[in-house]
């Protein structure tokens, strides 16, 4: 069996007296996609949140590369190679692309290391070369969410954390980003995604989890849940 | 024409001065969203500190704004450290009280200790000495220290725009929590700025000292004219701080001399509440 890169176990975190996420598990091994699917309100975005250390879990532990990394700073967390990618974006809207990419390999502080990483990533995203000089808010949603995602590997991490990519963008652009995530995997990186995407997540990941209502109420192969009905009907409409 | 050039040189010289005043407190404002309300007493201190390294060691002003920037730039991070930190996130006016509490700490503290009398130090090197422009008599203290505020604010810009901690500051001004994603102590920037912010001041009421009087009350003014300047420069912005304060500094000088010297700070108020009523973001903010 695979290692496991991340590993997360029974963790509750609570927004004042609200219970945003009850008792969840999970883990992903080195070098999957894990796909964490469910409807609005699930929990999913705060689990990624407590892994990335933006929020602190009550209860429960994280370990990452075997280490215990429950309620580090968001800051440490992309210095042991976690990064997290948030929902909405969150570019630097006034800055450049090029200036983005930078900060995204803050933690980086040898040059040459980033700039070879620059000319990975205008590889794998050549309209974003384009862009370069471009303000990141002028952008097109799709450009926006391909920088964003970029934004999140200048820092090399071993794991890249998703958070819902698919929003507001049109649907053949959702295949466009989802087929850079596999091409990201494929250089080696780790990674967990939130969709409300259920299809098209699943279709590019080994693994997946249902979360509803603050807790994981299923979990399997992504072949098993594209398959199972109780999934296709809940949130593929099928 | 004499006079023209004399008004117009004093204006410019002030503008910068408040120029230097104003960015600290826009700094803070624009990168953390706190309205430091002690930055004009932090201006006093400087200026205290400043006299006294000069009455007690002998240290011109000249030199020794290095040491009240110093000071400054430390006395400022541990207001932010101790006091102002536990305050954020709280209650939206928190923050503001707690500024508010220590300039009133600060002051009465020097009212205390140095009573309210006026203290000019005198035997400072430029002391008295004047420079011809065009005519116009200038104040040598007065040039020094408006030239030496410009090119502070050129430093402070590159400084912001140019190098890895000065992109790290923009980025939690824009958003916090991405920075901090980025791999960004926030926390500490957030202590850098308010440092650099007490720097400011630190460095702009050293150099002042040469000239200008002393007092626990000396802060008022000033920081009631950099609050004007911040608004009209746009949050956060040096640029906008350093046009705004020249405007100023210009309006306050020909108001003073060609409608008369009571009427000056009336000018500077009325041209305040109009850009607000009709550009409440500031003449370039964003």
């Amino acid at each position: 069996m695979s290692d496991v890169i991340l590993r997360v176990s029974n963790i509750s975190c609570y927004y004042g007296q609200m219970q945003a996420v009850k008792d969840m598990s999970l883990e992903v091994r080195r070098g999957e996609i894990v796909a964490i699917i469910g409807a609005n309100g699930a929990g999913k975005s705060t689990l990624m949140k407590s892994i990335a250390g933006l929020v602190a879990p009550r209860r429960g532990t994280i370990e990452f590369e075997g280490a215990k990394i429950t309620g580090a700073p968001a800051n440490r967390l992309i210095r042991k190679g976690i990064s997290y990618v948030p929902e909405g974006r969150r570019l630097f809207a006034n800055l450049s692309v090029r200036e983005n990419l930078e900060l995204g390999a803050f933690v980086e502080k040898d040059n040459k290391k980033i700039k070879d990483r620059l000319d990975e990533i205008f590889e794998l995203f050549p309209i974003l070369k384009e862009r370069e000089h471009q303000r990141a808010h002028t952008m097109s949603g799709g450009e926006q969410q391909m920088c964003a995602i970029a934004r999140g590997l200048m820092s090399a991490p071993k794991l890249l954390m998703l958070d819902e990519l698919s929003l507001g963008l049109m649907p053949s652009l959702v295949e466009k980003v989802m087929e850079s995530v596999v091409a990201i995997n494929k250089k080696g990186v780790s990674i967990l995604l939130v969709e409300q995407m259920v299809q098209e997540a699943l279709e590019i990941s080994a693994r997946g989890y249902v979360a509803q209502v603050g807790r994981i109420v299923r979990e399997g192969t992504a072949k098993e849940l594209l398959d199972s009905d109780e999934v296709r009907r809940a949130y593929m409409g099928m | 024409m004499d006079f023209f050039v004399q008004v117009l040189i004093d204006g410019l010289m002030n503008g910068a001065i408040y120029g230097l005043v104003a960015a600290g407190l826009s700094l803070i404002w624009g990168v953390m969203d706190v309205i430091n309300f002690a930055h004009g007493e932090f201006l006093m201190v400087a200026m205290y500190t400043c006299y006294w390294i000069g009455m007690l060691v002998g240290l011109d002003p000249l030199f020794s704004w290095v040491l009240t920037g110093a000071f400054l730039f430390f006395l400022s991070a541990g207001s932010y450290k101790f006091i102002v930190r536990r305050s954020i996130g709280k209650a939206a006016m928190a923050p503001l009280l707690a500024t508010f509490g220590l300039s009133i700490f600060l002051k009465n503290f020097c009212l205390n200790r140095f009573t309210p009398n006026f203290r000019l130090l005198s035997g400072t090197s430029l002391e008295g000495k004047v420079t011809h422009i065009f005519g116009a008599i200038v104040s040598q203290p007065k040039l020094v220290t408006a030239i030496f505020s410009l090119v502070m604010l050129c430093v402070l810009h590159y400084m912001i725009k140019k190098t890895r901690i000065g992109r790290a500051i923009q980025a939690t001004a824009m958003d916090r929590e991405a920075a901090e994603l980025m791999g960004v102590d926030t926390e500490r920037i957030f202590t850098l700025v308010f440092g650099i912010g007490g720097m400011c001041v630190g460095i702009a009421g050293g150099f002042m000292t040469s000239y200008l009087a002393v007092f626990p009350e000396v802060g008022a003014l000033f920081s009631l004219i950099a609050f004007v300047v911040v608004a009209l420069g746009g949050f956060g912005s040096i640029p906008g701080a350093l046009c705004a304060a020249l405007l100023i500094g210009l309006v306050e000088s020909f108001a003073g001399f060609y409608i008369a010297p009571v009427m000056k700070y009336v000018a500077v108020f009325a041209l305040y509440l109009a850009v607000v009523l009709v550009r409440p973001k500031g003449l370039f903010g964003w």
